[in-house]
């Protein structure tokens, strides 16, 4: 079992040499995350990865890959999506230009999700997706567009349940284990690093998604993101997180509106 | 048993709602430590356990947020579709990582994350289920010096969960649903 102090100092350290800041995420995911990538490589001792950490940049950047968590699907909450579809895209037609912010975005099932919504109401052609994450690697897999195959029953079900009409398979190419969505979907769709622990605000949008970090934060941590996202969302512009995070207690909240009682999605008032 | 115990944490699968319908009346309402309840459940948001549950027992029951500070009295039910683990600081955390053992909520990243946080002031409950989850948690809890109870398999409608934790960990106490609530009685409510 890893001690709680040795897991502060390789974050200490990682901060120093890198400039990836994990102090503020929630300890008790990150140090499950990192008790299995230390296990996996069958170090002699925690120091032993500690200085392979510290002196082998791509070993590095697989940790972060390891130990962030990337699990995500398309559509994933249904009733969120049905919101998103019938209540938010409404009002961010009426602009000229819609600049889209999927904030955390992983290997982009959210991202192509909101390109088909965006498709299917005729306003892709007007909209620039945003999607960034601290982790190179799920962001060069997001930009190919290729989801496994294995994945395609469960989405495409959750793209009906989302008040999907349209024929889901029709937006991807099956090719063996894989389906390659239909580029067409990407090409409104910007992909960059970002790291939201450390990294300023790049620019205004409409509508930020972040769904399903902020769990991984801690209090502090989520304070200064929320703010971040303040900044950089227009008036009247929209915040949606994950089914169970919420703008309640943050300082930002005094200027939000929750939009549907249910679903996580908030509306600046000012 | 310990009468050190801070925090009470529950697990099971199939089965396992039938053994907390007749524990929860039992408890006392004097019961002063906060319970995590790790049931696998159907990913539907809206299945009702917690208002089921709730009319049950004279503790108050809410479906767990994260960052959730424990409080005596209550009991937390980890939500649909997310592991919930315990911090040091006696505060819930949400994780949507892999599945682990088929399984999210996963009885054994619940168990162990408690394990860690409070050591000997744990006591873990693992009831009835047809799957393996919750048995690496239990070792771990015995690692950290805490105290685990289990379903008698004779009492559980499915006896492999309670089966495989007696195979790999020790365990503390083997009882009934009825046992088991005056058991968790006698280490709460002084």
């Amino acid at each position: 079992m890893i001690e709680s102090e040795d897991i502060e100092q390789l974050l200490e350290n990682i901060a120093r040499r890198y400039g990836y800041d994990f102090t503020g995420y929630a300890r008790a995911s990150l140090k499950r995350r990192i008790d299995a990538f230390f296990s996996k490589g069958k170090f002699l001792s925690f120091a032993d990865m500690q200085i392979k950490l510290m002196n082998d940049t791509s070993y590095f950047m697989f940790f972060v890959e390891e130990v962030t968590v990337n699990v995500t699907e398309m559509f994933r909450d249904t009733a969120f999506y049905k919101t998103l579809r019938e209540q938010t895209l409404p009002v961010l037609a009426t602009y000229p230009f819609i600049r889209i912010w999927h904030a955390g975005c992983s290997t982009g099932e959210e991202v192509y999700s909101m390109a088909i919504l965006l498709k299917e109401a005729n306003l892709l052609h007007k909209s620039i997706l945003y999607a960034t994450d601290l982790n190179q690697a799920v962001l060069e897999k997001a930009k190919t567009g290729i989801f496994p195959m294995s994945a395609m029953q469960q989405n495409s079900e959750n793209y009906i349940n989302s008040g999907g009409k349209g024929d889901f398979s029709s937006y991807y190419h099956a090719n063996y284990n894989n389906a390659k969505f239909d580029t067409s979907l990407a090409e409104r769709m910007i992909f960059s690093t970002h790291n939201l622990a450390a990294d300023a605000s790049f620019n205004e949008f409409q509508l930020i998604l972040c769904r399903n970090v902020l769990i991984y934060f801690n209090r502090d941590l989520q304070a200064k993101v929320l703010q971040l996202f303040d900044r950089s969302l227009e008036s009247l512009g929209f915040l949606a997180l994950g089914s169970k995070e919420s703008l309640r207690f943050s300082s930002i909240a005094a200027h939000y509106k929750q939009v549907d009682n249910k679903e996580k999605i908030w509306r600046k008032n000012r | 048993m310990t009468n050190t115990t801070k925090l009470i944490i529950i697990g099971g699968s199939s089965g396992s709602l039938e053994a907390l319908l007749v524990m929860l009346p039992l408890f006392k309402t004097t019961f002063n430590i906060p319970v995590i309840l790790v049931l696998h459940r159907s990913n539907n948001p809206d299945n009702g356990l917690a208002q089921l549950l709730a009319a049950r027992t004279n503790l108050q029951v809410k479906e767990a947020d994260e960052k959730d500070s424990l409080q005596p009295g209550w009991i937390y039910i980890a939500p649909p579709d997310y592991h919930l683990l315990v911090e040091e600081d006696g505060t819930l955390s949400l994780d949507q990582s892999e599945k682990v053992n088929y399984c999210r909520p996963s009885i054994d990243v619940s168990f162990i994350s408690a394990a860690e946080a409070y050591k000997d002031r744990l006591t873990a409950v693992l009831l009835s289920g047809a799957n393996a989850d919750g048995a690496a948690g239990m070792k771990m809890v015995k690692i950290c010096g805490g105290n685990n109870i289990v379903q008698d398999p004779a009492s559980a409608q499915v006896s492999y969960m309670p089966q495989q934790a007696l195979l790999v960990a020790p365990i503390d106490d083997v009882a009934s649903p009825e046992a088991i609530a005056h058991l968790l009685n006698g280490i709460t409510g002084l």
